[in-house]
């Protein structure tokens, strides 16, 4: 176990390291001047040199990386050209208000995802078992801004059910956790809706009935753990989906999370946030992977670790 | 069933709450209403999509935190509100001396800082020079070039500027190297705020997420992304400002922030009004008066490279100025533009009212371009920001420079690449300024000049596009600016404004396109006339603006 931990560490340590290496290659050779930028629309060229100075831009590109990837090992991002603050407090400061939204859109995508693919399986081919799909494709098929629009306009704007934009309360989260979760949901019914038909059909289940349990305790005791397997493998992906999504997410609804900051930066070409933001997000979906790897052994013994 | 059920209670309580808006505004109406006269109290909300950069008056330099920055620091000297007359403010008098070169200032002496210490000379002359030291990588350490020494302590090889003095606690001289017109002006703009050293130096590169100043407001709370909490400075030395303070809240759309103004939770929709809502706010009666729309000191344009073949050939540039059809890029914006026809805005002094531009006249054009031998045309790129309305205005120059044979492949980027690929002289070719236009930083004609079609702003990463460098027209710049005199003001702007006309009518380094007015959206109970929320150079007037009593 020891010796695959540490295995599954240095992985996800090299593949951090190649993260840090594409993007930042990218942004070198993005066609902006960030010294340019610093120095203003009235610099002189003397200015401007010197601003390329103090940033460390003027050193060789080699060197410019050894500076980033040593900082990096110290949790020190840089620190921004437009905000002109460390990447590090500014991503410290967002990534709480992301982690409570990705926390709440796993929660929707699971209830909703569990609860309609649960119903389909059991009224397999029927009327709501069609309905329950079509849901689930409209879901896994809407783009999330304009069903964060629709909410905003439904709930927030015209009925006045829950707050149009912000952060704070529990009501603040429920439409932006309900467009993040929806495009899992969708996926969830449907996957659970297949293995829970698969289960069904098996012969412990016929031998569960026999001995004359109740539905409900064939379903829930019986049929859903052996069903979610492929779920929990999901989940860790998940938070790599999320990490897309809460871009938009957190963009429409004023969401003060790292999604937003990362929205801004990439219109500023700020790109130490840029980057700051790929390195943390890296990190969570190579740790929800790493989650996961970990977790589906203790719930299947058939996934044994070697 | 249930169903119906729900949606007729939904209705129902809509429609008492119809009933009772209507009942609660008939009766604001007859008797209540709100009365159009400055009212001291009140905390207002407002909105912006983008988290504020900074609050330090030497780096600051975008239209969200330079009104904030207005607010939060004084100056030597300040506009009227509303206007662009200079009147004290830090400064009590000042003297000029005959030649022009020496300005000596007084301090008002109830000035101090919101940490409570009395405002002295050294903090002006300190202020400045932070300013201007690379160290602070400030963007504005350039206008105060015309002050002995700023040469110097720009490029780092000396520490402090010789040409300003702090003569006594209250008294300070600057003296210049050249009669400049413009000086008072420079001391005007945010970049000359005084501010506390001991708090620059507690709080280092910090200071501008904690600013201390002098202004009517001070920063009590920032929670990044989230919001900015202004409240009043009890302590400021002049009896304004109206409100007990302000609260900007960060990472709002723009739609989201005009549907909520609308409900009456946000008193300023600070990003304006997105261009899909504008003709509906426009046309509606009841909306109509929460929209604000104001000329401001702007001119949007289209670069030409004059240095680059077959650019350089002025034909070439003139059969560009009269393809493009003004009035129908002006409705691509829906009308919130007025057609350009030189290179200043109509607000400026120098403006010749008289002076048309280039007509729009295809055949013109096309007979220009077969004059220059390019009957089949060329092929040229057009840059363009990459955000709305900008790549829709890059088509219809696109489709304009079509019909005369000019193919322009269009690269829409973000703005930094757009300013990179100005600022390469071998890159730049056609350039629609659409999202950088020029907006003046002090209402003279001079800053239409220097940075955006003088020799020094034609240097790599500088925002001279075209990479006009006319020594001719250097020369007679330079002469301009040093009619500094008061009563040579009226003759100083005439002879800009020949500069101006001359450039485009010889040279056509641009295509002027439009001037773009500014749009902000304002809650029914703001009070104050339109100009304190579209001020000429604070932006938003937050000194000025007041609740409705």
């Amino acid at each position: 176990m020891a010796v695959l931990l540490a295995q599954r560490l240095l992985q996800s340590i090299a593949v951090l390291f190649g993260v840090a290496i594409v993007t930042f290659l990218l942004l070198h050779y993005l066609p902006a001047d960030p010294a340019a930028l610093v120095a203003g629309r009235s610099a002189t060229a003397q200015m401007i040199a010197n601003v390329r100075h103090q940033l460390g831009l003027d050193l060789p590109l080699p060197l410019q990386f050894w500076n980033y990837i040593s900082g990096l090992v110290h949790a020190n991002l840089g620190r921004s050209y437009v905000q002109r603050s460390e990447v590090a407090t500014l991503v410290a400061a967002r990534l709480p208000a992301t982690l409570v939204l990705m926390a709440c859109g796993i929660l929707v995508e699971v209830a909703l995802g569990l609860t309609l693919g649960v119903i389909a399986a059991l009224r397999r081919n029927g009327f709501i078992d069609r309905m329950v799909m079509t849901l689930a494709f409209i879901g896994v098929s809407s783009p999330q801004f304009v069903v964060a629009l629709l909410l905003l306009y439904v709930f927030a704007a015209q009925l006045s059910w829950f707050p149009m934009s912000g952060y704070g309360t529990p009501a603040h989260v429920v439409l932006p956790a309900l467009t993040l979760g929806l495009l899992g949901a969708g996926w969830y019914a449907r996957m659970v809706r297949s293995a829970m038909i698969d289960v069904l059909n098996q012969d412990y289940i016929r031998t569960a009935r026999a001995k004359g349990l109740s539905g409900s305790r064939v379903v829930l005791r019986h049929a859903l753990p052996n069903a979610l397997l492929p779920i929990v493998a999901m989940i860790g992906i998940d938070i790599g989906q999320f990490m897309g999504g809460v871009v938009v997410v957190e963009a429409v609804y004023g969401w003060p999370g790292i999604g937003q900051l990362a929205w801004q930066a990439i219109q500023q070409t700020d790109v130490p946030i840029i980057m700051g933001v790929t390195m943390v997000s890296s990190l969570a979906i190579v740790l929800g992977n790493l989650l996961a790897d970990l977790v589906a052994p203790l719930l299947d013994p058939k996934i044994r670790i070697r | 069933m249930g169903v119906v059920m729900r949606k007729d209670v939904v209705m129902k309580k809509s429609w008492l709450r119809g009933a009772a808006i209507a009942l609660v505004l008939g009766a604001g109406l007859a008797n209540l209403g709100y009365a159009d006269t400055a009212h001291q109290g009140g905390v207002i909300v407002v909105t912006y999509k983008d988290d504020m950069a900074t609050l330090d008056p030497a780096i600051g330099y975008d239209w969200q935190n330079w009104s904030m920055i207005n607010s939060l620091f004084s100056r030597l000297v300040d506009y009227k509100f509303g206007t662009t007359e200079i009147v004290p403010s830090l400064a009590d008098t000042w003297t000029i001396s005959p030649d022009g070169l020496v300005y000596t200032f007084k301090l008002n002496p109830k000035s101090k800082f919101t940490n409570g210490r009395r405002i002295a000379a050294a903090d002006v002359k300190y202020s400045i020079e932070r300013a201007v030291n690379p160290k602070t990588q400030g963007p504005g350490g350039g206008f105060f070039h015309s002050i002995v020494g700023q040469d110097k302590m720009a490029d780092g090889s000396a520490t402090t500027i010789s040409g300003i003095e702090a003569v006594d606690d209250s008294t300070v001289k600057f003296t210049l190297s050249q009669p400049d017109a413009t000086f008072l002006n420079v001391l005007a703009l945010n970049f000359a705020s005084v501010v506390p050293k001991e708090a620059v130096d507690a709080e280092g590169a910090d200071f501008g997420k904690k600013p201390v100043g002098s202004g009517a407001f001070k920063l009590d709370e920032w929670v990044a992304g989230q919001r900015l909490v202004f409240s009043r400075n009890v302590d400021y030395f002049r009896d304004r400002p109206n409100l007990d303070g302000f609260k900007v809240e960060i990472g709002q759309e723009p739609l989201v922030a005009i549907l909520r103004l609308q409900r009456g939770e946000v008193d300023i929709a600070g990003d304006g009004i997105p261009p899909a809502k504008y003709l509906e706010m426009k046309n509606s009666p009841d909306a109509k008066d929460t929209i604000v729309d104001r000329e401001q000191f702007e001119t949007s344009y289209i670069t030409i490279n004059t240095t680059k073949k077959p650019l350089d050939d002025l034909r070439v540039r003139k059969a560009i100025n009269m393809a493009i059809d003004k009035d129908r890029i002006v409705r691509i914006v829906n009308g919130r533009a007025t057609p350009a026809g030189q290179v200043l805005p109509p607000l400026m002094p120098g403006f010749d009212k008289d002076y048309k531009g280039y007509p729009h006249d295809v055949a013109g054009a096309k007979k220009l371009m077969d004059e220059a031998g390019l009957k089949d045309g060329f092929s040229t790129t057009l840059y363009a920001m990459n955000t709305d309305p900008n790549p829709r205005i890059a088509q219809a120059i696109q489709q304009d420079l079509a019909v005369i044979g000019v193919k322009a492949e269009i690269k829409a980027l973000a703005q930094p690449e757009v300013i990179a690929a100005g600022g390469a002289k071998d890159q730049s070719e056609l350039i629609w300024s659409g999202g950088m236009g020029w907006i003046a930083d002090f209402p003279d004609p001079s800053d239409f000049y220097g940075p955006i079609l003088g020799c020094g702003g034609a240097v790599t990463g500088g925002w001279n596009w075209s990479w006009f460098c006319d020594k001719s027209f250097e020369d007679r710049a330079t002469k301009a600016d040093a009619m500094s005199k008061p009563e040579q003001k009226d003759e100083r702007f005439k002879v800009w404004a020949k500069i101006f006309t001359d450039i485009q009518m010889q040279q056509a380094p641009w295509a002027p396109v439009f001037n773009e007015r500014r749009v902000v959206a304002k809650s029914k109970r703001m009070g104050g006339a339109d100009e304190v929320y579209i001020d000429p150079t604070r932006v938003i007037d937050y000194e000025a603006i007041y609740i409705k009593s």
